[in-house]
């Protein structure tokens, strides 16, 4: 099923290609130099659109697969698909680095040709990371991503940039060379880079396991789950308000999504045999995470705590499938909680980029993100008020907002596994709704704090247009996740299907 | 052996270096200081004649001349030192012709040591090399510490080679023969006495080591690299690699291969050696030819470890290695060269503060080279990394990868450290720099050769591979 236009390629080099005008144009005319941005970002997203439009529901095969030899004497080839399970990712790509463009647009006085540069240049590498299917594709791209996100924290973030962008730097390059070692390994013993020739691969108990952990050493920093999730929190704080965006919104997911392309399918043993510690490991970023975000003075880092305790429902989702599979009787339990995982990762997307562009919002009038440098917003940015009220709602879960629906799938699939997981998973339904709310009780309502909150500006259209796309992005999720579940229904169940055969 | 013309034509190459070398050499004393210029461009010229011609000659004649394409690497990377310097020497009243003609030598002994069919003539291409590389070093007579840095060279050096000496000796009095041809099939024929072969084999690597700077055999690296004028250092650290590379497969491959258990494990020893000390103590250092240096003996840890492996796969790798290494080391000089010029010497890290503010290509250009130096892609030094780890876990050492990886994480820091000095910190002086036009090309090339490279590293590898072949 190869589609006529090369629609992959052309949505990870659009905006690389882009990114060089761009820089080419300079900053002598700043304003011509946003437009060309923007108008680079919309034309991928545009591009990107025929990916779903165009795609065939119903089949688990890769679609708009694209092969051309590379490196031909390593068998490496310049291999792209997708699938039900990357289509959406890559389609929340596209959709966040535009608005993050849009947000951007005032904010970055110092360099802005070499800052949107760098958020374009990150949106090809990351798309390309969502479609590679040889090895070495996906590893140039998983570790290209660093070196503009390392960039576009150290040279436009806050005070202690430098530690955090090198701390980010240093954990995530550790967590891959590993996977680097396995990928090689397991080239030695397929004699291909082919992903998809990995998941056919038989491989030993032991094998297995390594290969687990070399993964899990690499996907694990990028979730990021607890105990090495604490590079997040710097880089966050530190991290202009469109790197956090981004941070959270999509390479958060870059984690999850190595699970299902790389973990699971090549080492179903191993994940089966290891699936207490994934478990484990999620239910503390859950609860414990939960509780670590509630005594936090500053909002960024109260919100990069959340995300680490929202993508620990991730996490659980899929692995609680190992043991949902392993009771006959709650077979469709385990496609639940692969499922509620990738709505859960989409909607995070959604949410926590939005409370992110909130916090960039204030900080870009007030120049803190302190919490008890605000109260009483509400009384001088009613419609700010609005926004943040509902995206704190959807974080901390409200039915009706997309929030919920990936936090009830997990947890019901939980329930078919058992009643204490589930239970753990749905005590963030009150540690969520108690940081958040607590969050927004003090900056948002309350009596006028101080002077500075007194003289605040309403957002402006350019802000109100970012946040109300997001707005509606969270409410069509959160009441018709029809469409998204569907999307990724066949590609979940053949991955189930293949999980379920034990490579020994 | 009967010696008509035609069995000269595999030499032509050396000889066009050689003629052009003395023809420079005689020329040079003519030419007021004014018409320096000429040497400039009559060297360019000369290397490239002897490129051509090395393609001329091309693969018609293995038994003598490796390959054609080993030999224009070197070629190239000379020809890039030799166009950095120059606006570095016209500023500090060190344009001579002898800078050009030493550096001819240079490559003419490179190119031996590549070509060499018998222990004898590629010991004499290392000395003609390393000979030069002395001479070089105390170029700039008035300095002390260039001084300081020749002598520590020169002793250190000629102790090497006659360790290296020694070694061939051995194997001489083992094998009865010198060229490696000979040597290999009387060694797989014959039941040879196998302690002096090892004893010899044991000077070799030594003396291998000592010319690559691997730890044990490092010390000189540092102290060389700082006290060099920097265009020398950046024509030490980078080209000679590539020809170290190539006697070391040449005599361990070529002519010792029977010994492969042996040498194997000395070069474990030498590449785990190598990149924990390099990488490890490159972090502490302020002053970046000193950091480079380590990174240098981190690197060397690498092309070992392709070495090692024995295996077609690993030699193209460490080939594909050491000639993108030259490429970064010229890279990463030349832009030291090039900060140099302003009356002051770009030597400590914190004088690339701000580059980015300065002038942002250049600080580009820096950025792709350290990434590159770092193995990270989207850069060719990514691809580098992955060909030598492939090669060692094609032979079962996975924990050796291991080993590689870790220390290439610690690495990672201090190229990080250059970036973000760059990228981060407030400059200085807030001017633009202003190179020579010639070598503005010439860096932007080099640098973007990384990410060229980087996307299309099938070219190099499949010519790495023919050569090993």
């Amino acid at each position: 099923m190869t589609a006529e236009l090369p629609i992959l390629s052309l949505t990870i080099w659009l905006p690389i290609l882009g990114a060089v005008l761009v820089l080419g144009s300079g900053d002598r005319a700043p304003n011509l130099t946003k437009w060309l941005a923007l108008g680079f970002a919309v034309a991928t997203f545009l591009v990107s659109l025929p990916l779903y439009s165009g795609f065939h529901l119903g089949t688990a095969e890769m679609q708009f697969v694209e092969r051309a030899a590379w490196i031909p004497a390593f068998d490496v080839h310049y291999h792209l698909g997708v699938d039900g399970i990357s289509v959406p990712l890559i389609l929340l790509t596209t959709f966040m680095t535009v608005l993050v463009i849009i947000a951007g647009w005032e904010a970055i006085h110092y360099r802005p040709a070499q800052y949107m540069a760098a958020f374009l240049v990150m949106e090809g590498v990351m798309v390309g990371v969502f479609s590679a299917l040889d090895a070495v594709l996906f590893y140039v791209f998983w570790e290209a991503m660093l070196i503009p996100m390392f960039l576009i924290i150290g040279v436009w973030g806050g005070p202690n940039r430098v530690y955090a962008t090198i701390k980010f730097f240093l954990y995530t390059f550790l967590g891959s060379v590993f996977m680097l070692v396995a990928l090689i390994y397991m080239y030695t013993q397929s004699g291909s880079f082919e992903v998809l020739g990995f998941h056919a691969l038989k491989l030993s108990l032991k094998e297995q396991i390594l290969i687990f952990i070399a993964f899990l050493l690499a996907f694990a920093v990028k979730v990021p789950m607890w105990p090495v999730h604490t590079w997040l929190p710097d880089a966050h704080v530190e991290a202009p308000t469109g790197g956090s965006v981004i941070l959270a919104a999509i390479m958060l997911k870059i984690g999850g999504y190595g699970f299902l392309r790389f973990s699971l399918p090549i080492a179903p043993d191993a994940s089966n045999y290891l699936d207490l510690l994934i478990i484990a490991m999620s239910l503390i970023a859950v609860v414990y995470i939960g509780f670590v975000a509630l005594v936090q003075q500053d909002m960024k880092k109260l919100i990069a705590y959340s995300s680490i305790s929202h993508m620990g429902f991730v996490t659980l989702g899929f692995f609680i499938a190992f043991i949902v599979m392993a009771q006959p009787a709650a077979q469709g339990g385990a496609a639940l909680g692969i499922q509620g995982g990738m709505v859960q990762m989409v909607s995070h997307g959604f949410i926590s980029g939005a409370l992110f562009l909130c916090v960039g919002v204030l900080y870009d009038r007030i120049h803190s993100r302190q919490i008890a440098d605000y109260g009483g917003v509400v009384n001088t940015m009613p419609w700010f008020a609005a926004f943040m009220v509902f995206f704190a709602m959807a974080n901390a879960g409200l039915p009706g907002t997309s929030g919920f629906v990936g936090e009830f799938m997990v947890i019901l699939a939980s329930f078919r596994a058992d009643f204490w997981y589930a239970f753990l998973a749905a005590t963030t339904l009150i540690i969520g709704a108690a940081y958040t709310l607590w969050m927004v009780k003090r900056v948002v309502f309350g009596e006028v704090a101080n002077d500075k909150v007194a003289k605040l500006q309403d957002v402006n259209g350019r802000e109100a247009l970012v946040l109300t796309t997001l707005a509606i992005a969270v409410l069509l999720l959160g009441l018709w996740p029809q469409p998204l579940i569907e999307l990724m229904d066949a590609s979940v169940e053949h991955l189930l299907r293949h999980i379920a055969v034990s490579k020994l | 052996m009967d010696m008509d013309l035609h069995s000269l034509i595999p030499l032509l190459p050396e000889l066009v270096l050689l003629l052009a070398g003395c023809a420079i050499l005689v020329l040079d004393l003519f030419l007021t200081d004014r018409q320096r210029d000429l040497t400039y461009v009559f060297s360019l010229v000369a290397l490239a004649a002897a490129a051509a011609a090395a393609i001329g000659v091309g693969g018609s004649s293995r038994e003598i001349l490796m390959s054609g394409n080993f030999v224009r690497a070197i070629f190239v990377v000379t020809a890039l030192a030799f166009v950095y310097s120059r606006g570095y020497l016209q500023a500090r009243r060190l344009y001579r012709g002898e800078f050009y003609v030493l550096g001819l030598f240079a490559a003419l002994g490179m190119s031996v040591m590549v070509s060499a069919g018998s222990f004898l003539s590629a010991y004499l291409g290392l000395e003609l090399l390393a000979l030069s590389l002395y001479a070089l070093v105390a170029f700039d007579r008035d300095s002390g510490a260039g001084s300081e840095a020749a002598i520590k060279y020169f002793v250190l050096g000629a102790l090497a080679s006659g360790l290296l000496l020694y070694g061939i000796s051995m194997v001489y009095g083992a094998s009865g023969a010198l060229d490696f041809a000979t040597v290999s099939e009387t060694l797989r024929a014959t039941d040879t006495d196998r302690t002096v072969l090892v004893f010899g084999l044991v000077f070799v690597v030594i003396g291998i080591a000592f010319k690559f700077g691997a730890v044990p055999f490092h010390m000189w690296v540092p102290d060389v690299y700082q006290g060099a004028p920097t265009p020398v250092t950046l024509l030490l650290g980078s080209a000679p690699k590539i020809a170290a590379f190539a006697l070391a497969m040449r005599l361990l491959g070529d002519g010792l291969g029977v010994l492969h258990g042996d040498w194997q494990q000395m070069l474990v020893l030498l590449a785990v050696a190598s990149l924990a000390l390099g990488n490890v103590v490159a972090i502490a250092q302020t002053n970046i030819k000193r950091m480079l240096a380590y990174s240098t003996i981190s690197h060397v840890g690498f092309i070992f470890l392709g070495l090692l492996a024995g295996t077609a796969d690993g030699e193209a790798a460490a080939m594909f290695y050491s000639i993108l290494y030259a490429l970064m080391a010229a890279g990463a000089f030349g832009v030291l060269v090039l900060l140099s010029r302003e009356g002051l010497e770009a030597e400590q890290i914190e004088d690339l503060r701000g580059l980015n503010q300065r002038s942002p290509w250049y600080a580009g250009m820096m950025l792709l080279l350290m990434f590159s130096m770092a193995g990270v892609p989207p850069t060719a030094g990514f691809f580098a990394k992955l060909f030598v780890l492939d090669a060692v876990i094609g032979i079962d050492m996975v924990w050796l990868a291991i080993v590689a990886v870790s220390f290439s994480i610690v690495g990672a820091f201090y190229y990080l450290r250059v970036v973000k000095v760059m990228y981060f910190d407030a400059p200085v002086d807030e001017s633009p720099l202003s190179a020579p036009a010639d070598a503005v090309w010439v860096l932007s090339l080099n640098g973007l050769t990384m990410l060229v490279l980087g996307f299309f590293p099938a070219a190099l590898l499949s010519i790495c591979t023919a050569a090993v072949a």
